[in-house]
């Protein structure tokens, strides 16, 4: 009966080490003082009304970016924890706090690695974008709303409900997978990883992982069916094209992702033989299938970056930027062959000189559409008048880590340097300088750019370039180091090395560690300021930096039917021509905008649920709460009246009420 | 533009908001087809794999794979004369059209959880090897979807009934269609590279 009830849970799965005891004990605290605060300040009805229920795309964005921002400092604190081991890990040097080396245990420290990996890659840099992309593209492309906006919401909720399924193993089960952020077999089967932590990874990532396919979906819907009249193809900003290019990548690699990731809880949960060493199970067709998703995954998360950086820089150099057909091109071609390339992944597996050289080749091929892109956006700086302001120092910081980066990419692309380089640090300080010096620092250069256009103010520009030059010197000072490491023949994931002459460049990649941490704070820091001195700094006109997408036609912040009239586009930059022309008539009409709906809530708290009842085996609660799943979406599909109607009188009453205000 | 009324306007935006759904849907019909696709490669690496255990010559019974196949093909033409009927507004006939959908599909549904319960019971079941595991996942994957449109479709009949063949429930029903002769599109390639390629090649 005990079993029936409660499957595998019983009182070891509450915390008792002091990482799992620490964290549940700050979580706890800060959700005391959340609930404190909303009910002392009674804003449950406000919140609930205005925000969660919500969906409005420049909302859901700003959610987006919250939760991604937690999970970014969550990553944070893992990625410290494996720096200071390794600096801590040397030789016969002693452990600290009942470690043999350095201060983590070995299986602690698989643990750390697998987490910072994962939420770095589902949760933040997804995060980010997807909420990027919620704020910019519909008003890019002149339009309210996406197409789907429960599906938009649905979508948002189900990331949620993944974010804090892979933060839960600190309260109940004290233990995450510890096999790698890709949890390659045999070592994610349930012989040698048994405990609850993988089953974690499973849920937490296959919940979360439909919730990008669903915005995939939505953003590929919406960017095709619903852009302003006149805005054809090739009169979208760049942003939107690369949007477009990540999502097409999110629709053909993550239901992959969703099979594999089935496949290997089958094994662990029945018992099959996909990926097991014996009964004729394959282990390497788990990492044929998982790079299949997981190189068009990398692409997913710099792609839309690409975008971000070609209006960033036209803008900012208040020129039509160089090449935009080459441009749409390059983004096309980066995806297309970026689903051809999996394979240089794991040359050394054995699959032959004729079939590692095709995919040689074929990762080298990507670097033309990349150099491409890199000399449009040179040339477009080229002669410009160039506004050096914050996003501006993203991009250039961008130019020096992504070309750094692609070069070593280069070296890892000719198999016979990967079998030497294969899972060393090189590739570990490749990567890193790829999504953080291509995605990350894209991230910022699109927070810095559209924050005026979310909040209504800029944000302070000189502590904006002070986290930046931290940002920057710390990213080298850490991953400098790991090039040369691994070039020395460090492999990955080392929680302890005998040669204590690695030492020293360990411990100059933990300072940059912590010089990479003052800089994040100082961004906090940044946006407390700014939002504290908002009224030195407020945006009044809607365009702050002499935009030339659609974007900044609208107000900051824009209300919430986005545009009073529909734009109607004539050439690229509409916004900018707009401008130059005058003004167009504003001609208001009736708008239908969707009702909000806590439908999406439901069905993320029964996928979290459920969820967890797997992750715990309790059969009956996982029977529920599908049964309650599949209630919401029947119930959902006789409601009537989704949306309301906000009539041209009404706008026009809004408008005036704006303008005076 | 401005000679048109507002129920004219009215259904023009009811079918521009058609036009998306069943476009997105069409695009969720991709990703599903990826799915399959990985599960098929799965399958086609796998089906060798049996571990010293009965190959799928022994295993399948070609008849019984035909007479889904029947099932199946014949569902899906009720299918697309239910959906006929709708068009029509046609209320009692696309009920009854739909109701010999689903009768088919629970018909497809008993003959091949019969077959796998005798799999099962003579010892073949998903555990005994990798050829198995990927067989029962593939095809099982297949009777799951079979089996959430059946629910589908019974919702789908209430909606009828309840609230009239209307644009939005016209469009919801066109969507089963869709979802139903895709499964019958994978159905076609499970019948050829499970069943046919697993007796004759």
């Amino acid at each position: 009966m005990k079993t029936f009830l409660l499957g595998n849970l019983n009182w070891d799965a509450l915390p008792h080490e002091w990482f799992t005891v620490g964290g549940s004990v700050a979580v706890t605290l800060m959700g005391i003082a959340v609930v404190a605060f909303l009910t002392y300040t009674k804003r449950w009805k406000w919140l609930w009304n205005e925000w969660l229920t919500t969906t409005d795309p420049k909302k859901i964005g700003v959610m987006y970016i919250l939760a991604a921002t937690l999970m970014f400092i969550r990553g944070g604190l893992d990625a410290i924890m494996i720096w200071l081991q390794q600096a801590l890990a040397s030789g016969n040097a002693p452990g600290y706090l009942g470690a043999a080396h350095g201060y983590l245990n070995a299986d602690h420290f698989q643990q750390i690695f697998t987490a910072h990996g994962d939420i770095m890659v589902f949760f933040v840099t997804m995060g980010f974008f997807f909420g990027l992309m919620n704020l910019i593209v519909p008003l890019q492309i002149g339009a309210r709303d996406l197409a789907f906006p429960f599906l938009n919401s649905l979508g948002f909720w189900l990331y949620a409900a993944g974010a804090i399924l892979i933060n839960l193993f600190f309260m109940v089960g004290g233990q995450f997978a510890a096999a790698g952020w890709l949890a390659i077999p045999p070592l994610a089967e349930a012989t040698y990883n048994p405990g609850v932590g993988m089953d974690y990874w499973v849920w937490s990532l296959q919940v979360s992982g439909l919730g990008s396919l669903l915005g995939g979906l939505n953003f590929l819907v919406t960017i095709i069916k619903m852009r302003a009249p006149g805005m054809t193809l090739m009169k979208m900003p760049l942003f939107v094209w690369t949007s477009l290019c990540s999502m097409v990548l999110v629709l053909s690699a993550f239901p992959i992702l969703t099979v594999t990731i089935a496949l290997i809880w089958l094994d662990r949960f029945f018992g099959l033989h996909f990926f097991t060493s014996s009964f004729g199970g394959n282990p390497m067709m788990y990492v044929n299938l998982i790079w299949m998703w997981g190189h068009p995954e990398v692409y997913i998360l710099v792609i839309p970056a690409f975008g971000i950086f070609s209006e960033v820089i036209a803008t900012f150099s208040h020129k039509r930027v160089f090449g935009y057909a080459s441009l749409v091109g390059a983004a096309i071609g980066v995806t297309f062959i970026s689903m051809l390339v999996w394979l240089h992944h794991f040359f050394t597996m054995g699959a032959g000189a004729d079939v590692n050289a095709v995919f040689g080749i074929s990762t080298m091929l990507i670097g033309v559409p990349t150099a491409v892109q890199l000399f449009n956006w040179i040339l477009t700086m080229f002669r410009g008048k160039i506004s050096w302001n914050l996003p501006m120092y993203w991009v250039m910081g961008f130019f020096a880590t992504f070309t750094f980066g692609g070069m070593a990419g280069m070296l890892l692309a000719t198999p016979a340097a990967d079998f030497s380089l294969h899972n060393t640090l090189f590739l570990v300080a490749h990567f890193h300088t790829m999504i953080v010096g291509g995605a990350l620092f894209g991230i910022f250069a699109g927070i810095t750019y559209w924050f005026p256009k979310v909040t209504g103010f800029k944000l302070n520009e000189r502590l904006g370039k002070i986290s930046f030059w931290l940002w920057l010197v710390g990213f080298f000072m850490s991953f400098t180091p790991l090039y040369i490491l691994g070039a020395l023949g460090a492999t990955r994931r080392l929680d302890h090395y005998d040669f204590s002459g690695w030492q020293p460049l360990f411990i100059t990649a933990l300072v940059g560690g912590i010089v990479i941490a003052i800089g994040f704070l100082v961004q906090i820091w940044q946006v407390v300021v700014s939002f504290k001195e908002r009224k030195a700094n407020l945006d009044t006109t809607g365009d702050p930096w002499n935009g030339r997408t659609l974007e900044w036609s609208t107000p900051s912040p824009a209300p919430f039917y986005s545009f009073p009239a529909t734009p109607v586009v004539h050439s690229r930059d509409a916004w900018w021509e707009m401008k130059k022309e005058g003004k167009q008539p504003q001609k208001y009409e009736d708008i239908t905008l969707a009702k909000n709906t806590g439908v999406p809530i439901y069905i993320s708290a029964f996928a979290f649920v459920f969820g967890f009842a797997m992750v715990w085996h309790v059969i009956w609660l996982a029977v529920a709460s599908a049964l309650g799943i599949i209630a919401c979406v029947i119930a959902r599909s006789f409601a009537e009246n989704t949306e309301y109607v906000l009539t041209a009188a009404e706008v026009e009453k809004l408008e005036l009420a704006r303008k005076r205000a | 533009m401005s000679t048109m009324n507002e129920n004219e306007k009215h259904i023009l935006e009811e079918e521009k908001a058609t036009d998306k759904t069943i476009f997105g849907f069409w695009v969720y019909l991709m990703t599903d087809l990826l799915m399959f696709g990985a599960l098929f490669a799965a399958y086609i690496v796998l089906r060798g794999n049996t571990f010293g255990g009965p190959t799928s010559e022994a295993l399948f019974d070609l008849n019984n794979a035909l007479a889904e196949t029947l099932i199946l093909l014949t569902s899906s033409f009720t299918c697309g004369l239910a959906l006929l009927a709708v068009h029509r507004g046609k209320k009692g006939a696309a009920t009854a059209w739909f109701s010999g959908t689903f009768a088919l599909g629970v018909a497809f549904l008993a003959f091949e959880l019969t077959e796998f319960s005798t799999l099962i019971a003579t010892g073949n079941g998903p555990q005994a090897n990798a050829f198995l595991s990927s067989f029962f996942t593939l095809v099982g994957t297949h009777g799951l979807h079979i089996t959430l449109g059946l629910v589908w479709l019974l919702v789908g009949i209430v909606h009828i009934w309840v609230r009239g063949l209307t644009p939005s429930i016209t469009s919801k029903l066109s969507r089963f269609a869709l979802f139903w002769h895709f499964l019958d599109v994978v159905w076609i390639f499970i019948f050829t590279i499970v069943y046919l390629m697993g007796v004759a090649i």
